[in-house]
């Protein structure tokens, strides 16, 4: 046996070849069934794209890092599912390009943190986190509610997407940039918005500076609908909830 | 670039036809920031048309004063020197930031600055674990590759400027990557920041590389492919299926920074984390064991313990590393078969990690008096020592019951850095102690006592570190889980914030150690570049010659 280990020490194109193939098994029988299993494909209701603005606030949340100390992902623990909520589906991030359930926790799990604070208290705490949790270790965002949010290639994003296979309609990708300037503002209608995206969005002025659109506004407003898409007062795991 | 340019190389006719590609590498680069509308993708490509107008500068400077002639009865030594002062620089830049993160964490009032948002943890972490993984770790990676290829191949180094290229555009994808960062342009993705226009020029440099790296194994003059060989093959052969497959994104418009990854969800989750635990598989393990392969046998000149458990060590270990990236996801949204999957082949990778330890260790049967003697022979020796450690308490994580706990804690961050700084960091140490003297034609280190002050601070440096994340990842762990008798939660989240400070203070006291350790050892590598011998160092220990060029004699210690 020891002896035809000789053929691939004196050929590098067979010890490449053979190095290609000892690597291939194992990636190839765990990630390729993922594509076509029921329980990583299968939909659940409620769970729909992100509206535009609420786009702008993932792409500000992943370019400030969050993902780095904030975990997306609840499992299914007694005191995880306690402190945090329902357990987390994997439908509810089939939309996310890319996922963001995070390895860390040096904050909080944000899954479901949707709802659970004033849009006062997120921006309050983000521009800077100690003035209202005093033993936090967060950053400061303070620069986030100064800085307007560059928005013009949002259509971009969703035509983008679309082609990644999230749902997004013609009607959502013509309407990006009227939607984004929509929901971040009470005194308009939101009729249209909220007829492409579902009657549950918040629609409202989020870093309470109704003058402008801030990465600020992007962020809350990404914050505001996390976990919240899948309604678990009547979600049952292998019912008709599954569309 | 431009003086050790002139002196190595290929064909001028290689030169030439960089030259052009260079000239239109720049002009296109300068249209895109011209037409862009995304402020930090301009930057970049600024940066592209500066390093393209800088490297056909140096081409031509080469080529007008006739350089440019391979000297073949000499080794490529020229691009390996580069490679080591690459390594010890950003060596000490990665680490400056880790001691950064460490200290906001324990610090945050002191550490944070409002009105800089691009020092916030978020964005300089990737740029510490890039810099620290990639940019050390992968010079000193490349350099060594490059050293121990032409030396078991008797070959000189294949390709012309091609290794040049290598390493320059190794060094503009670091750049490339860490300002990107710090301009809040990264994928999320971890150990896979960087954005799709700079993961196309990493595909570029590292096809490159692997064509150097083959092209000098089939000019080599020994029939066999030494050992040290085939581990560095599978790291840059794997890191390139790996990169390619987790990389897969969509650009939002070619004009734009951003691209949106083509998996979602879970199957991005695993993709990920298949890409994930293999960077540390084949980057930090199958290139550095490489590494052990060459340097431990050489520097203690006896040959490598058993060449059949090689073989088995080889086989096994590149075979199971790839299936264990479930266990990062243990309990989520990923199948349950899919995570037993995962942590039963982290279990078995147990052996082949310790078969590997074994035989690296076992190779100083016959000289274990160097360990007392020879400071570097000792940090090679602990490298092993911390690997042994980390393989093994990396499969008791794997387990889902005890991942139930340290999942998510600081443990995950003692785990690594155990592994990083025990084992990547100190095997990276040896390999520099030991080539620095033998590129610069020296006969001995500036200071061996030097050595000894590095490895011992160091060394305690690790121990606070990882005791200090042990103590605070179970302990938040445990606090997360933690019933009143009531039946209610006993903590909020803050408290177990709260109750880490400690354990962060002194965990940023072993960082800053570990910092003053490699500071030292960049000292001490730097009077030997001089060719400085420290006044009264006595206990000599002499460095033997190695050949210059594959005419002489090529050291075979290790076969």
């Amino acid at each position: 046996m020891w002896k035809h280990h000789f053929w691939l020490e004196r050929h590098s194109l067979l010890l490449v070849i053979g190095i290609i193939i000892v690597i291939s098994i194992g990636g190839i029988v765990e990630i390729s069934p993922l594509f076509y299993l029921e329980s990583t494909i299968e939909k659940v209701q409620g769970v729909r794209p992100y509206t535009p603005l609420e786009l702008a606030g993932r792409d500000v949340f992943i370019s400030e890092g969050c993902v780095g100390c904030h975990s997306q992902m609840i499992r299914p623990l007694r005191d995880e599912v306690e402190r945090y909520g329902h357990y987390s589906l994997a439908a509810e991030s089939m939309y996310d390009h890319p996922f963001l359930w995070g390895s860390k926790r040096t904050g909080p799990d944000l899954a479901r943190v949707g709802g659970k604070y004033s849009d006062g208290w997120q921006r309050d705490h983000l521009i800077n986190p100690r003035a209202v949790v005093p033993e936090s270790v967060m950053p400061p965002y303070a620069f986030l509610a100064k800085q307007d949010l560059d928005y013009h290639d949002i259509a971009a994003k969703l035509k983008t997407m679309k082609t990644l296979g999230v749902p997004y309609t013609a009607d959502m990708i013509t309407n990006a940039k009227a939607d984004l300037e929509a929901q971040a503002d009470d005194q308009v209608s939101g009729t249209a918005l909220k007829k492409r995206y579902g009657q549950k969005i918040n629609q409202r002025d989020f870093d309470g500076d109704p003058n402008r659109i801030t990465k600020m506004d992007a962020l809350i407003a990404y914050l505001q609908m996390l976990g919240t898409s899948v309604d678990f007062s009547t979600y049952q795991a292998g019912g008709d909830n599954n569309r | 670039m431009t003086a050790a340019t002139a002196d190595e190389g290929g064909a001028p006719f290689d030169a030439a036809i960089a030259l052009v590609l260079t000239v239109f590498g720049a002009l296109g680069a300068l249209i895109v920031a011209a037409l862009t509308k995304d402020p930090g993708f301009r930057v970049h490509a600024m940066i592209f048309t500066g390093a393209f107008t800088l490297a056909s500068f140096a081409l031509t400077a080469g080529l007008s004063s006739g350089g440019f002639k391979p000297d073949t009865s000499k080794y490529m030594d020229g691009v390996i020197k580069a490679g080591v002062i690459a390594s010890m620089f950003w060596g000490v830049v990665g680490m400056l930031v880790g001691l950064t993160l460490a200290s906001q964490l324990a610090w945050p009032n002191l550490f944070y600055f409002p009105d800089f948002g691009f020092l916030n943890f978020g964005r300089i972490r990737p740029l510490h674990t890039s810099a620290v993984i990639f940019a050390f770790g992968g010079n000193v990676l490349i350099s060594t590759s490059f050293y121990v290829v032409q030396r078991t191949c008797k070959a000189r180094l294949a390709g012309g400027l091609a290794p040049w290229f290598v390493f320059w555009g190794y060094q503009l994808f670091i750049i490339l990557a860490a300002t990107g960062y710090l301009m809040g342009i990264t994928q999320s993705k971890e150990y896979a920041e960087p954005e799709w226009y700079v993961d196309l020029w990493l595909t570029i440099v590292w096809v490159a590389y692997l064509l150097v790296f083959l092209g000098t194994i089939w000019k080599r003059k020994e029939p066999h492919i030494y050992v040290a060989n085939w581990f560095y093959l599978a790291f840059i052969v794997t890191i390139a299926v790996l990169h390619l497959v987790n990389n897969a994104a969509l650009p939002v418009s070619f004009l734009s920074a951003k691209s949106y990854s083509a998996y979602s969800g879970v199957q991005d989750a695993l993709i990920q984390w298949w890409y994930g635990h293999n960077a540390v598989g084949f980057f930090l393990t199958a290139g550095f064991l490489a590494i052990m392969y060459y340097f431990i046998p050489k520097r203690v000149e006896r040959p490598v313990y058993s060449y059949r458990l090689s073989i088995v060590h080889f086989w096994a270990l590149i075979f199971i590393y790839i299936w264990a990236g479930p266990h990062h996801l243990h309990y989520t949204a990923l199948p349950q078969w899919a995570q037993t999957l995962g942590m039963t082949f982290s279990i078995m990778l147990w052996m082949p990690s310790w078969g590997g330890m074994i035989n690296g260790v076992m190779t100083l049967s016959g000289a274990w008096d160097k360990l007392r003697t020879d400071p570097v022979v000792r940090m090679l020796v602990v490298s092993l020592a911390f690997y042994g450690m980390s393989t093994f308490e990396g499969p008791v994580m794997s387990v889902r019951t005890v991942n139930a706990l340290s999942h998510y804690t600081d443990w995950g961050i003692g785990h690594v850095h155990s592994g990083s700084l025990g084992w990547v960091g100190y095997v990276s140490f040896g390999a520099l102690y030991c080539m620095t003297p033998w590129l610069w034609r020296r006969e001995r280190l500036y200071s061996d006592r030097l050595v000894e002050w590095h490895f011992w601070i160091s060394t305690t440096g690790i121990l606070l570190y990882i005791s200090a994340m042990w103590v605070s990842g179970i302990m938040e762990g445990l606090m997360w889980r933690e019933y009143t008798p009531e039946g209610f939660l006993a903590y909020s989240f803050v408290q177990t914030v709260e109750a880490k400070h400690v354990a962060y203070m002194v965990r940023a006291l072993g960082g800053a150690m570990y910092l003053t350790g490699t500071v030292i050892m960049a000292y001490n590598l730097w009077r030997t570049i001089r060719g400085d011998v420290r006044q009264g160092e006595t206990g000599v220990i002499s460095v033997k010659p190695v050949p210059l060029g594959p005419a002489l004699p090529a050291p075979m210690a290790a076969e």
